[in-house]
């Protein structure tokens, strides 16, 4: 879900908690799919939510450079049987890494 | 929008202490917290919708039992259907099986000795979004565990039924959740002959007096206290007992921590030279009052509070320091729950002048192990026990 209401409802969950009031209503979980404007995000949203959810991508970016999502998107395919081609691999990767490398050195 | 920081604060409780001496360039990529509620399910930190892994926020940690509404959620697979409690089955078999069986959930019941054990469910991956260098995987914070009582049979009872051949090397289970895609590996653990003939080791099909929730396992799920949540395998419906090492994704290439890297139970027949699986929890604690960065008044009575628990020996001694370390004082324990359970711990906090209170917290396990103040490195980003600690303000 992309909607500005979604993000909104969260807000006021989490301001509700933040406030200490009791939550009433809060937001029903939904799948995100919502990454950086980029070459290759639709490519790879479209890989990634096959099998799950794309909250993982900016939540694991402070853990990440060029050479762990290689490792990542790897593990995807050989292990997990993502079904990925070499070439968009190569145009996952060039997305991730350029979106969300977060890790320092 | 909330910032990371904010957000921490609302959600994931105690992480902010340690989250913010890392932030900068790696923080601003780093996506918000969000809430959400799953069916049956009160608001929890989402960490992931799809496979589900949710976590309980710091507030609803601070019963001595997690509430069922608001027990963390941690999936692999993206396919959990919801069990016909009528219709679920457990097969129990396997090459080292010499009856194998079929139970009903009515059949369970009826046929074995009922048992409830007071234990903590912690993720092995709980506070891997506190390690620093951050690692891959769930950002969790404090909240992938929570402490319940749980009902059921004795899976020793189960297995003698099936017949336990003495060739016997490990007993393998797998639950009603399944891959999307067909080289995913099935979510399947294995334990040790030895653990699983443990007397506390449950097929447990309640949790604090109550059915087990849908996203906790329901009809039922395997309870090992002391272990890591990995093993807890949910809508359980197939076990094996068998004379080889299981040699399963899961096992052989997942949840593993460096050989001799830790002070806990080996697990002979899966471990290499270089690696070997995670299995017991290490003794820890965890602050659940006052609130992160919470302010207090001054002149008006204020506690710290909190939780500690270990693999199964119990906990000796919860030390507070309430002046950066430089000495330390015992806190005073609540009610012993059992061994594998969680132990309250509370002090008085000194409110009288206004200024920073620097607190650390270390438990001390009847075993003699106690806190670490360093993180020992591994490339999951296991076992983060290290004393925390954190800053409060009297005004």
């Amino acid at each position: 879900m992309r909607s500005a209401g979604h993000r909104f409802a969260v807000w006021v969950a989490v301001a509700g908690a933040a406030a200490g009031y009791a939550m009433s209503g809060p937001a029903a979980a939904a799948e995100v799919t919502d990454l950086r404007e980029g070459a290759g995000r639709d490519l790879t949203v479209g890989r990634c939510i096959i099998c799950h959810s794309v909250e993982y991508i900016p939540s694991n970016a402070p853990a990440m450079n060029r050479a762990a999502w290689q490792k990542t998107i790897q593990k995807m395919k050989d292990k997990f049987g993502a079904p990925i081609t070499d070439e968009e691999a190569k145009q996952i990767l060039d997305y991730l890494d350029t979106n969300y490398s977060g890790k320092a050195g | 929008m909330l910032t990371r920081r904010e957000a921490l604060l609302a959600g994931a409780g105690w992480l902010a202490t340690r989250a913010g001496a890392n932030e900068g360039a790696a923080g601003a990529v780093g996506g918000e917290e969000m809430l959400g509620t799953l069916p049956g399910k009160k608001a929890l930190i989402q960490r992931a919708f799809r496979p589900p892994n949710f976590e309980t926020p710091l507030a609803d940690l601070q019963p001595i039992h997690t509430g069922n509404s608001v027990f963390f959620v941690r999936y692999h697979l993206p396919n959990i259907p919801y069990v016909d409690a009528a219709a679920w089955r457990l097969e129990v078999g396997g090459p080292s099986a010499q009856h194998p069986l079929t139970l009903s959930l009515r059949e369970l019941k009826g046929s074995f000795e009922h048992v409830s054990i007071n234990a903590v469910n912690q993720c092995s991956g709980n506070r891997r979004g506190l390690f620093a260098p951050r690692v891959p995987g769930v950002q969790w914070g404090n909240g992938a565990m929570g402490h319940a009582l749980w009902a059921g049979v004795r899976l020793r009872d189960v297995l003698h039924k099936a017949g336990v051949a003495t060739d016997a090397l490990e007993v393998v289970f797998n639950g009603a959740d399944t891959p999307l895609l067909p080289g995913t590996p099935d979510f399947v653990k294995s334990l040790p002959i030895d653990r699983a003939l443990d007397e506390n080791t449950l097929i447990a099909f309640e949790m604090n007096g109550a059915p087990l929730p849908h996203w906790n396992g329901a009809p039922a799920r395997l309870v090992v206290p002391g272990w890591t949540g990995t093993y807890w395998v949910k809508h359980l419906t197939d076990i094996r007992i068998q004379p080889a090492a299981f040699d399963g994704f899961w096992m052989k290439s997942a949840y593993r921590i460096p050989t001799g890297a830790f002070a806990t139970a080996r697990f002979a027949s899966q471990e290499t030279s270089e690696n070997t699986p995670i299995t017991e929890m290490l003794v820890n604690a965890l602050i659940t009052s006052p609130a992160p960065a919470a302010r207090l008044r001054r002149g008006e009575p204020a506690r710290l509070a909190g939780k500690a628990w270990d693999a199964g020996a119990g906990i000796a001694a919860v030390e507070v320091s309430l002046d950066g370390r430089q000495s330390w004082r015992p806190a005073k324990l609540g009610r012993d729950l059992g061994r594998f359970a969680w132990r309250e711990f509370e002090l008085p906090l000194d409110t009288s002048r206004s200024g920073p209170i620097e607190v650390a917290v270390r438990a001390r396990s009847r075993n003699g192990s106690t806190q670490p103040e360093k993180l020992t490195p591994n490339p999951a980003g296991y076992h983060d026990n290290i004393v925390q600690t954190a800053r409060l303000e009297v005004s």
